[in-house]
């Protein structure tokens, strides 16, 4: 396996509370690595300190390595709208900008300058909404507001618009968590038909959602990793007890 | 399932009928008022009214029309909001990004309140004293001053309000595209905010038009148009007072023509705030 994303040695504390402890891990290459585990075991936080987003949260403070194509992304020197960039993030709960929907795809595209034209803008947005399979959907009525799309809707815009700034990386934070299962049904296809051009980092909190999607299995407990390994040797033959019993539904 | 007369339904009908009360009264004040000042001022109406200074010798004039209290109400109620705008914008942002609900930021929002309450003749005096201690007469700019004092404290918690009611996500989803901290502020929450500032300026500057006793002291009054911020202007509340303090029942009868320019002024202004801010606020998350 080809590592794409590597964690060395990283604590982090939201202020005296230590979140992760001691976590080294590598995320392989264009496959669907799932991070499960139970609620409070740090699974969110680890997914937030990918794309840098872990230092929002105030009085947030990380020691530690995070490594994306040999590079720390947490070195002095790096830009953290390059690594935002580079690295995708697919919310808990979609948020659509207050725009049309054609805004939403293309205002990633206008920030970074990312074509030259009105055509290849157009076309762009058109691409990245074929994509993630909303252009049917919403061709007609592109400069309608993104708010008056369906919930399940927003969340397919909200990965048009990040697959639109051309990530290397896509996170995903409990990205099906607030749709109806249809949605949710909808954007676990999405994930899986993209995965051969993306590394995906799903967090997720249903064991079932984890065994449809995953390639690669992390699984943390009390800010821990306990085991990390490729899903099918995860499932059927886990090597730590704490994995076994989770795993059987125990806590 | 049947209906059963119960104590609780009681209750209910007192409210129903409260309310329907509550709105009677309002929608009937606001006939009386808009039926007075047409009855009143519909006649006396002129195209003159708004396109003369006062003429005639009187000193309000039976001839001519208002057209110097039409412009100093629009320079005083327009500079004093641009001014309140350009000082309550910067302290409603800061008061949210950097004070949020922390004492000092209540104790903040409390002053301005306050403020609010203040009646507008206090305002006035405040402002007279002020200008006495600084040797100014009273002016155009006087009066856009101490507009923009009164008009402070409205813009800037009608902001605070809007800046509050911000979604906390919207700023980590324009964050995870990678945008820089300016691109979120302007290209994002700006154009979120939008609509709800648009309301807060055209609220302010509905309530400074509309104010007499403020400008009382600190504008003045004069029959010409306002050429410099140095001298008097004359203002429409004032006029209407003016002219309905005359002895003159011709004099009078323009004071209701008076009140219903400035009537139509502020309606004006407040249904296009509606309109203007359902407009920008079409792609706004509510």
């Amino acid at each position: 396996m080809t590592p794409h994303l590597q964690v060395r040695n990283l604590n982090a504390w939201y202020g005296s509370q230590q979140a992760l402890k001691n976590i080294t891990l590598e995320i392989p290459q264009k496959q669907i690595t799932v991070i499960m585990g139970p609620s409070g075991c740090g699974k969110t936080s680890l997914l937030k300190t990918f794309n840098r987003f872990f230092e929002l949260t105030e009085g947030a403070r990380l020691e530690g390595e995070v490594i994306v194509n040999g590079e720390n992304i947490y070195a002095k020197d790096v830009d953290e709208t390059e690594v935002r960039k580079r690295i995708g993030l697919l919310a808990q709960r979609p948020t659509v900008l207050p725009m049309s929907i054609y805004e939403n795809v293309a205002y990633g595209l206008y920030i970074h300058r990312m074509r030259q034209d009105t055509r290849a803008y157009k076309d762009a947005v058109q691409h990245y909404l074929e994509l993630a399979g909303l252009w049917e959907e919403v061709g007609k009525r592109l400069h309608d507001p993104a708010t008056a799309l369906s919930i399940g809707q927003q969340q397919r815009l909200c990965l048009a618009r990040g697959l639109a700034v051309e990530p290397e990386i896509i996170l995903g934070d409990e990205p099906t968590s607030a749709l109806d299962p249809i949605s949710s049904q909808h954007i676990e296809h999405k994930l899986l038909e993209i995965k051969q051009q993306y590394t995906t980092v799903i967090v997720t909190h249903t064991l079932r959602q984890a065994k449809r999607l995953a390639d690669y299995v992390v699984f943390m407990y009390l800010g821990e990793v306990v085991e990390a390994g490729p899903a099918n040797e995860v499932f059927s033959n886990p090597k730590q007890e704490r994995t076994r019993q989770y795993l059987e539904g125990l806590f | 399932m049947k209906f059963h007369w119960h104590r609780r339904h009681l209750g209910e009908i007192v409210a129903k009928i409260l309310m329907y009360f509550s709105l009677g009264l309002v929608f009937a004040s606001l006939t009386l008022i808009l039926w007075t000042v047409l009855s009143k001022g519909l006649p006396a109406l002129t195209w003159e009214m708004v396109s003369q200074t006062p003429k005639g010798g009187f000193y309000l004039g039976k001839e001519g029309g208002i057209l110097n209290a039409i412009l100093g109400s629009f320079y005083m109620a327009g500079g004093g909001t641009l001014i309140a705008l350009v000082f309550s914008l910067p302290l409603a942002l800061y008061l949210e990004t950097c004070l949020g609900e922390s004492r000092w930021g209540n104790w903040v929002r409390l002053s301005l309140d306050v403020l609010w309450g203040i009646p507008s003749i206090v305002y006035g005096a405040f402002g007279f004293i002020l200008m006495l201690a600084l040797g100014l007469r009273a002016s155009l700019l006087g009066g856009i001053i101490i507009l923009a004092l009164l008009e402070l404290p409205i813009m800037t918690r009608a902001m605070d309000e809007v800046i509050r009611r911000m979604p906390r996500d919207l700023e980590q989803a324009a964050l995870a595209l990678g945008s820089t901290k300016l691109e979120v502020a302007t290209r994002v929450v700006l154009r979120q905010m939008l609509p709800g500032i648009v309301t807060a300026i055209l609220l302010a500057f509905g309530r400074g038009i509309g104010d007499a006793a403020s400008v009382l002291f600190t504008a003045g009054y004069t029959d010409s148009i306002p050429t410099s911020l140095m001298r008097p202007a004359a203002s429409l509340p004032l006029a209407v007072f003016f002219q309905l303090g005359t002895p003159f029942p011709e004099v009078q009868q323009r004071a209701y023509a008076s009140a219903l320019i400035l009537t139509i002024i502020v309606l004006v202004i407040s249904l296009g705030s509606r309109w203007l801010a359902a407009r920008v606020g079409k792609f706004s998350i509510k």
